[in-house]
């Protein structure tokens, strides 16, 4: 378990890391363009190789990572600026306002996030803030979900009545004693969202309705090697690679906090 | 049962109601005025009114939403513009892709969760396990559209045994379908595989620590025995949640996995409708797909109550 924690770990900070420094460096210019180097192999040069334009596919990737993570972060960001506010008030009040929110989420479930990105692509066209809105949007029911059965879990409980009994409202206790007792569910939820806001914006952007060009986009890149994967398999497998490497780390993460946070599973395997 | 069967009913039909509403509404927010959108910059002011006359733009948005709902209620989804058939034709002939490509993908989902969430159950902490559990997390993180491109790679460009991408039609015979179908199937599957496995493990886990079960073992039945014919029936509860949401994964998926592979499934019919700006067949897509989902969490719902009396009565 510890061993997977720190791969988790390390695997997450090598993604943050290498899009943080590709704000200030990349190893190649991402937007030259060099046809004569066009689909060269790994190679002490191009230690990644070469995509179809030449560029080199180590900076494209670190790039990538950029894109990546920002949209994903910000979609975790609105599930749960939007979602916990949402599922405190469904579990503080009950009764009716539990059920709109409660069947709102359902019709949001309803809908395949893909489903929700291709609506919103076709009515505002493709861009990566409109990816950011479709991932989102799924992931606010997800949070007001959690924050929900979370709350739901404490309000019996004594140290809520004693707030109530010195004349604290629902508001009020719910952020001041319900938000940081189920501060731990909505960071490994959030790591969770995370890792599928990753996985979601490559197949978006894969299909062409993500980040559009210049915009570095790991799911781009592989639409772009999508017809060369025979002639130059590692344009097509590094991308892929670096998905997968990320999703893993963010998983391994989000099992490993969920162990630490949560004092019932200390101890277990 | 029967009043759990109209609550479950009445609950579907006010899905289906609420959704169609967000699609109308959505598709109602385009910016400017749909027809000119679907023309384009370039049309004759003409056209754009023929077009807003044969779309009942001229009528109130209640009235043609109500138009759009009682034409679907007989099937009738409205002419697609760009292909000048009617719009339930082509859904027709894309379903015949897309719907055996999702079933095909779940049952392969199935083959591979189940012997491997057994396994691991009834080997917990072992090696065995710590393999499944391993290769499931390596599952769960492959992007099905990736995935699929390292099976092209593999089976279609490097062993050519199976098909890159296209699909002949099942006029071609059942075979030739299928083959055509396998590679995109499988893609799906297997990060779906990789979930289903895990929540079967940890359901079987969780079975496997109740009374019945030490009497089953204490029968004298081996842990293989115990897990076949004690503990799966119970952990098929979360299981089969699982799988209904995997069918609608499924049918998100499809959407990328048709595009990789050229399938012509209602994936491919809903980008080619987008680029086409062919709002019609978008919009009767979306509520195809979603009506969908809405269909399998209420079969899900009524096929717990089969597996579990306990809920008939609840509800």
């Amino acid at each position: 378990m510890r061993l997977s924690f720190a791969l988790g770990l390390a695997l997450t900070l090598a993604a943050l890391g290498a899009a943080l420094i590709s704000l200030v460096w990349t190893p190649y210019d991402v937007t030259a363009l060099s046809i004569a180097d066009k689909l060269q192999p790994p190679s002490p040069v191009h230690w990644l190789g070469t995509d179809h334009f030449g560029r080199d596919i180590g900076a494209m990737l670190m790039a990538g990572a950029r894109t990546s993570i920002a949209v994903a972060l910000v979609a975790v960001g609105i599930g749960m600026g939007i979602g916990v506010p949402l599922g405190l008030l469904a579990a503080a009040n009950g009764g009716l306002v539990d059920e709109v929110v409660m069947r709102g989420n359902d019709l949001v479930f309803a809908f395949p996030s893909l489903v929700i990105a291709i609506l919103i692509t076709a009515v505002f066209g493709p861009s990566a803030v409109n990816a950011i809105i479709a991932i989102g949007i799924f992931n606010i029911p997800v949070f007001a979900r959690v924050t929900r059965g979370g709350a739901l879990g404490l309000w019996p409980l004594d140290f809520i009545r004693a707030a109530e009994v010195i004349g604290k409202g629902p508001a009020r206790i719910s952020v001041e004693h319900i938000l940081p007792n189920i501060a731990n569910l909505l960071i490994v939820q959030g790591t969770i969202q995370f890792s599928l806001g990753i996985l979601a914006e490559a197949g978006l952007s894969y299909v062409g309705l993500g980040a559009q060009p210049p915009t570095p986009s790991w799911g781009r890149m592989l639409a772009e090697a999508q017809t060369m994967v025979s002639l130059a398999p590692h344009v097509a497998i590094f991308p892929g690679l670096a998905i997968v490497l990320t999703v893993l780390g963010l998983n391994l993460l989000g099992d490993g906090l969920r162990d630490r946070l949560d004092p019932r599973l200390r101890g277990r395997a | 049962m029967q009043r759990y069967l109209l609550r479950r009913l009445v609950s579907l039909a006010s899905s289906l109601l609420v959704a169609s509403l967000v699609i109308f509404a959505v598709i109602e927010i385009v910016p400017g005025d749909p027809a000119s959108y679907m023309l384009g910059l370039n049309a004759e002011p003409e056209t754009v009114a023929a077009l807003r006359d044969q779309l009942g733009l001229n009528q109130t948005p209640p009235v043609r939403y109500l138009g759009w709902i009682a034409g679907m209620a007989q099937g009738d989804f409205g002419l697609s513009y760009t292909y000048k058939v009617p719009v339930s034709e082509l859904i027709g002939q894309r379903l015949a892709v897309s719907l055996p490509l999702a079933l095909y993908a779940l049952m392969l989902t199935a083959i591979i969760a189940f012997p491997a969430g057994m396994i691991a159950a009834a080997r917990r902490g072992k090696l065995a396990d710590g393999a499944v559990m391993g290769a499931t997390q390596l599952g769960i993180a492959l992007p099905n559209f990736w995935f699929a491109m390292l099976l092209v790679l593999v089976f279609a460009l490097h062993w050519q045994v199976l098909p890159a991408g296209g699909f002949p039609g099942w006029d071609q015979g059942v075979t030739a379908g299928l083959k055509a179908l396998t590679l995109p199937a499988f893609a799906l599957a297997l990060p779906q595989a990789a979930i289903l496995a895990r929540v079967l493990r940890s359901a079987l886990i969780e079975t496997l620590g109740q009374d019945y079960i030490r009497t089953a073992r204490a029968k004298g039945l081996s842990e293989g025995q115990t897990i076949l014919r004690h503990a799966l029936r119970n952990a098929m509860i979360p299981v089969m949640t699982i799988l209904g949401m995997q069918f609608s994964f499924l049918i998100a998926g499809a959407i990328i996995i048709e595009n990789v592979f050229y399938l012509p499934g209602l994936g491919r019919l809903i980008f080619q409708a987008i680029t086409q700006r062919d709002l019609i067949v978008v919009e009767s897509v979306v509520m195809i797909l979603v009506f969908a989902v809405i269909l399998v969490t209420f079969l899900v719902d009524l096929a717990y109550a089969a597996i579990d009396p306990r809920l008939r009565t609840r509800a």
